[in-house]
């Protein structure tokens, strides 16, 4: 004889003071025993307002604030902004500017997905091993910013048209010997995680969304080409000199949790060779064009420019539009962290709690450029 | 096939379990007996017939040594450099500020080597508590007045104890960055190898102006 036993939802507030929700996130999920039928993400504890302290600052001095937006891609949010900036004024960037800006900024998505995926794993609850594995060669890089520009998150390194100094002579060896180090690593990254039995069965076919629906919500990045579309800033819309270099784009069609996984781990690959790339097509010159042609209080004639980068999370563009004085009159930023967001209800609805923090983590967000 | 990938996964695992660690302890690590005696500069021996307690805190691993860790030379560090006789007071530095925390107030009747007679820097203070460490004022400084330090072991217990007045910049030991001063990396200085830097002459990117091209510069002014 078999008993009823009566069930009732129950509704949890995850964060926004939870360890694993990335920053500062909160979710309202309501429960049926471990399964999750509602989630009803609430943003915005981590607000500064980065956005309406760009309309106060000069130009240059905005490249700060962007630093703080997404602080594991300092490199690749001064490069949008830079962008943006550029095609504002009409600068005309120096070349040895736009190679030294897109080393930094595949180095830094290297940085981007090894996080991404290290904390990946450590969500499915292997604490501590192929985080510090991947966290080890992330500080790798960080060295070779600070000698680039004596930072390691809050670079600053771009200026309009280029660079603010040269690479130093010490940074081309150490790089080479970082660029060499890194393939084994990666290796040992997939060795470790990509053949095992045990991330399988917690990611494939969790958190399916299909390429239809990301379209719509126009999600961008790895999750969209984890899905199987072929969509790529760097190849679709080349800025700075990204159709001089060749670089394939991996994709995967499943459009689960380990497809996204998997496009991050190839992606360090393809950015190793963009690098390799970039140091042969170097050549000496200026790295920023003459004080006279860019004077360091820029006075962009009145219009507006949206420049757009592929950021290690997606599609990263500033809008900004110009008054004629020294600082924006609006500076808008889309940032992927937040759009990528917007189909969480989708992702999570008929998933377990457990895989909950996986999918939350599988998107790659940072609070910083969720909220801004 | 189950359970290859995993044996794959221990052998990685492995490897790297039999590697010494990449973990670097700071601020300072514990060392054994013979680390210690290094440490004291003397033998493992004489340091037990010397200093027995020393020797025993080694071996109950309770001595440790500090630990440095080498920066480069561009790392902007916790304090500013300032240079008085290059200064004119053109509060450059405090109008690229994007905080706004660099607070210059000056009178006439000073000297710079730079411009010759100019104003005299009554107050030059720089709020560290609100720094952000980007640098524009660095790069600002038309006269390489003012650099980015190297130091980075700085906390304070107090906010106020964060605002460096002029007097603490004066007598501050001058260790320059080289962040946006290509003539320190054209002359190879290294601040965390070749130690404080005090001669402002050699800080600049431009040659000193000789005596006559002042006095002309003065004549020229009036």
């Amino acid at each position: 004889m078999t008993t009823q036993v009566r069930t009732e939802p129950i509704t949890v507030n995850l964060g926004p003071q939870h360890p694993s929700t990335h920053g500062v996130f909160r979710m309202r999920v309501t429960f049926d025993g471990e399964e999750i039928i509602d989630v009803e993400p609430i943003f915005g504890y981590l607000h500064r307002g980065s956005e309406k302290l760009a309309e106060e600052r000069t130009y240059v001095q905005v490249v700060t604030l962007t630093d703080r937006m997404d602080y594991v891609g300092s490199m690749l949010n001064n490069q949008a902004y830079m962008l943006a900036v550029e095609k504002l004024a009409g600068v005309e960037p120096s070349p040895r500017g736009v190679w030294l800006r897109m080393i930094a900024s595949e180095l830094q998505r290297i940085a981007s997905h090894l996080v991404a995926v290290g904390f990946l794993i450590q969500d499915l609850g292997a604490w501590g091993t192929p985080l510090i594995y991947t966290m080890r060669e992330r500080e790798k890089i960080l060295d070779l910013f600070e000698m680039l520009c004596g930072a390691r998150i809050t670079n600053s390194y771009l200026r309009p048209g280029g660079v603010f100094m040269d690479a130093p002579e010490e940074f081309w060896p150490a790089m080479n010997a970082v660029l060499d180090e890194l393939p084994p690593r990666i290796d040992d990254l997939d060795d470790l995680l990509t053949d095992n039995d045990i991330i399988f069965s917690r990611t494939k076919g969790v958190s399916v969304l299909t390429p239809e629906q990301m379209l719509d919500a126009s999600i961008t990045g790895p999750m969209l080409r984890a899905a199987g579309v072929d969509w790529d800033l760097r190849h679709r819309d080349p800025y700075d000199y990204y159709d001089q270099v060749t670089f394939e784009r991996p994709l995967h069609t499943a459009g689960d949790n380990f497809a996204r996984y998997w496009v991050r781990v190839q992606e360090m690959r393809e950015s190793i060779k963009i690098v390799r790339q970039c140091e042969k097509l170097i050549e000496p010159g200026p790295v920023r064009p003459d004080h006279d042609d860019v004077p360091w209080l820029l006075r962009p004639p009145v219009g507006d420019a949206y420049a757009a980068i592929e950021h290690s999370k997606g599609e990263l563009g500033f809008y900004l539009v110009s008054d004629g004085s020294i600082s924006p009159y609006r500076c808008h930023v889309r940032a992927p962290s937040l759009i990528n967001l917007t189909l969480l209800r989708e992702m999570l609805v008929g998933e377990l709690l457990a895989d909950m923090f996986v999918s939350f983590g599988s998107v790659d967000i940072n609070m910083g450029e969720v909220d801004r | 096939m189950i359970g290859l990938g995993l044996l794959k996964a221990m052998k990685v695992t492995l490897k790297n379990a039999l590697k010494a660690p990449f973990t670097i302890q700071y601020p300072d690590r514990k060392v054994g007996i013979i680390g210690a005696a290094k440490n004291e500069g003397k033998s493992t021996v004489g340091l037990m017939a010397t200093q027995p307690v020393t020797a025993a805190k080694a071996a109950l691993s309770m001595y440790s040594v500090p630990v440095n860790i080498p920066q480069n030379r561009r790392f902007r560090g916790n304090e500013f450099t300032w240079y008085e006789d290059r200064c004119t007071g053109c509060a450059s530095c405090a109008k690229y500020c994007p905080l706004g925390i660099i607070e210059i107030v000056t009178s006439p009747g000073g000297f710079d080597v730079q411009e010759g007679e100019s104003y005299a820097i009554d107050k030059f203070d720089i709020d560290i508590g609100r720094c952000m460490f980007c640098g524009l004022c660095v790069e600002a400084c038309p006269y390489d007045a003012l650099h980015m330090g190297s130091q980075f072991e700085r906390s304070k217990y107090e906010r106020d104890a964060l605002v460096i007045p002029v007097d603490e910049l004066r007598q501050a030991l001058r260790q320059p960055s080289s962040w946006f001063r290509p003539q320190f990396e054209e002359r190879d200085y290294d601040p965390f190898r070749d130690g404080p830097e005090d001669d402002h002459y050699k800080t600049g990117r431009h040659e000193m102006p000789d005596q006559e091209t002042l006095d002309q510069r003065w004549v020229e002014d009036r």
